[in-house]
């Protein structure tokens, strides 16, 4: 544990444990949503927000933030309208995102290998004032994503529904699309933008192999996004990989490992006599009449 | 006087060029159960749809509970159950968890479910049978289980309006029987019942009036019609073969 011993490296650990609880909490409603990939195209298009700050040599953190929630709200809207052309004009908005980025950082003085550390996170670059801000940020979205609960569930699994319930559910997927939008931006500096949607979608997919509901789902991610963000650390200073990399290899692990020992459970409790099942009343069970 | 539950004037609902709605105008009042018949294509599932505000009407108006539909605001008093459980779900979820969300129009989006919300799901679960499956995923569920604990949903949230797309498509005939008798005790509440369905089968006695929607139009509205000749069959597989003519002085000039 000496590798911690240097602020630096408590810094960045902390930033991925946050994020790795944080990611998954606001990636399971994106999952759930059959949205899986808003979170590298948000990513895209925070990358823009990267180049502007290089350029005009202001904060690139907030010209991310602030580039990032402007596309998510744009995305957002074009998914609300849109039935046929909105996939398009997703795929125009993130190649427009990352095209601008790297514009945008070739004009600036920055080098290549400055953007490369947006891409795909570094140790070093975490500063106290940025975990600062992870922290604040990472606790407000995950008290929303677990207090709302009910309410962003109830609008990612049947839309239409929740309209009838007259749920404000306009401003609900707003929600999800601004704190997508900050959740990667605040969170590119320690994992990297084109890694953080991983984060979001990977520890979903490796829980919902083996929990039955959406409760147990949510806290089984959150539990393997911590695993992932500070064993993905620890790599990351023991090898000298990049942070990112790193975290979303370990959390790519988990999900094939869960997914075979899931398969073998299963095979194993197929292999075993059950004992016959209770003849199901044949759907006539609802109110006598 | 009884209270009229949803009126329609003149509704007209169009998708583009594509008139589906022409001109469409109902009234029910409360503790009514009104089936709303018609065959594919017919715009009935439209008219649900104009009704609870999910597609804009192009001309004329809706009310529900006598406020225009676009002010309406007291959900809690609407049930509504669609005809199957919407694609979204790339996570599982369990029966008692998409019961709960019928809860939400009563509760509001910022309070946490208390006891009140449990009792209530775990009665609505009961009513259709399926209290000993609250702990499974939907997705492990029958067609038939699944279109009841989307009624559960509904009954959850202890409507006054219940309005169901096609409750019956698709679930087997001693489901269907089951679903007839919740629906007589639904309305033995003062419920007031608005389903959209293609055939009635045994829901058929529990059903007051019947509105028949044929390309956009109201062609009757009143008793429920005796299904003609071999329509009452059960091996009736209904092909309706959708040719140009219209039944003459209904609606149509001669």
């Amino acid at each position: 544990m000496s590798l911690f011993r240097y602020e630096y490296m408590q810094l960045a650990l902390a930033s991925a444990l946050i994020i790795g609880l944080t990611a998954p909490a606001l990636g399971i409603y994106l999952v759930q949503r059959r949205l899986a990939l808003i979170g590298d195209g948000i990513g895209h298009v925070a990358l823009t927000g990267v180049g502007a700050g290089l350029l005009f040599q202001t904060s690139p953190v907030i010209m991310a933030v602030v580039v990032a929630t402007i596309g998510a709200v744009v995305i957002e809207l074009i998914r609300e309208r849109g039935r046929t052309s909105g996939d398009l004009a997703l795929a125009l908005l993130f190649y427009g995102g990352i095209a601008g980025g790297v514009v945008l950082v070739g004009l600036s003085d920055s080098t290549s290998s400055n953007l490369n550390a947006y891409l795909f996170g570094a140790l070093s670059t975490a500063s106290r004032t940025d975990v600062a801000t992870i922290a604040v940020l990472g606790t407000a979205i995950l008290i929303a994503m677990i207090g709302l609960r009910p309410a962003l569930f109830a609008v990612c699994h049947d839309e239409e529904y929740a309209r009838v319930s007259g749920l404000p559910v306009r401003t609900l997927n707003l929600l999800l699309a601004v704190t997508t939008a900050i959740t990667v931006t605040i969170a590119m500096r320690a994992v990297g933008v084109l890694l953080i949607s991983a984060l979001m979608v990977v520890p979903v997919a490796t829980a919902q192999q083996v929990t039955r509901g959406f409760r147990s789902t949510m806290a089984a991610a959150m539990a393997l996004g911590l695993f992932a963000g500070g064993a993905g650390i620890w790599m990351a200073a023991l090898a000298d990989t990049a942070p990112g990399a790193s975290v979303v290899v370990l959390a790519i692990a988990s999900f094939v490992a869960v997914t075979l020992l899931a398969g073998a459970w299963r095979r194993f409790r197929r292999s075993r006599p059950q004992p016959a099942p209770p003849p199901e009343p044949h759907e006539v069970v609802l109110g006598g009449s | 006087m009884t209270p009229e539950v949803i009126t329609v004037t003149h509704g007209v609902v169009g998708y583009g060029d594509r008139p589906v709605l022409r001109d469409v105008t109902l009234t029910v009042t409360a503790g009514e159960v009104v089936a709303v018949l018609g065959a594919n294509g017919s715009g009935k599932s439209t008219l649900i749809r104009a009704i609870l505000g999910l597609v804009p009407l192009s001309a004329g108006a809706v009310t529900l509970f006598g406020r225009p539909v676009r002010r309406f605001r007291q959900w809690q008093r609407v049930g509504y159950v669609p005809q199957r459980l919407g694609a979204g779900g790339g996570v599982p979820a369990t029966v008692g968890e998409v019961v709960a969300a019928g809860r939400l129009a009563r509760r509001g989006i910022l309070r946490p479910p208390g006891r009140v919300d449990r009792a209530a799901v775990a009665e609505a679960l009961d009513a259709v049978g399926l209290a000993d499956r609250a702990k499974d995923p939907v997705a492990t569920l029958s067609g038939g289980q699944q279109q009841r604990t989307l009624i559960a949903r509904a009954l959850a949230g202890r409507p006054e309006l219940l309005i169901l797309d096609e409750p019956t498509a698709g679930v087997d005939a001693a489901s269907q029987e089951a679903f007839a008798g919740a629906l007589r005790d639904f309305t033995s509440g003062g419920g007031t019942v608005l389903l959209v369905a293609h055939e009635l089968g045994p829901l058929r006695s529990v059903i007051g009036r019947a509105i028949v929607v044929h390309q956009g139009f109201v062609v009757h509205d009143g008793a429920v019609p005796e299904p003609a000749g071999d329509h009452a069959a059960p091996d009736h597989d209904h092909v309706h073969p959708h040719g140009p003519e219209e039944p003459a002085g209904l609606w149509s000039t001669p």
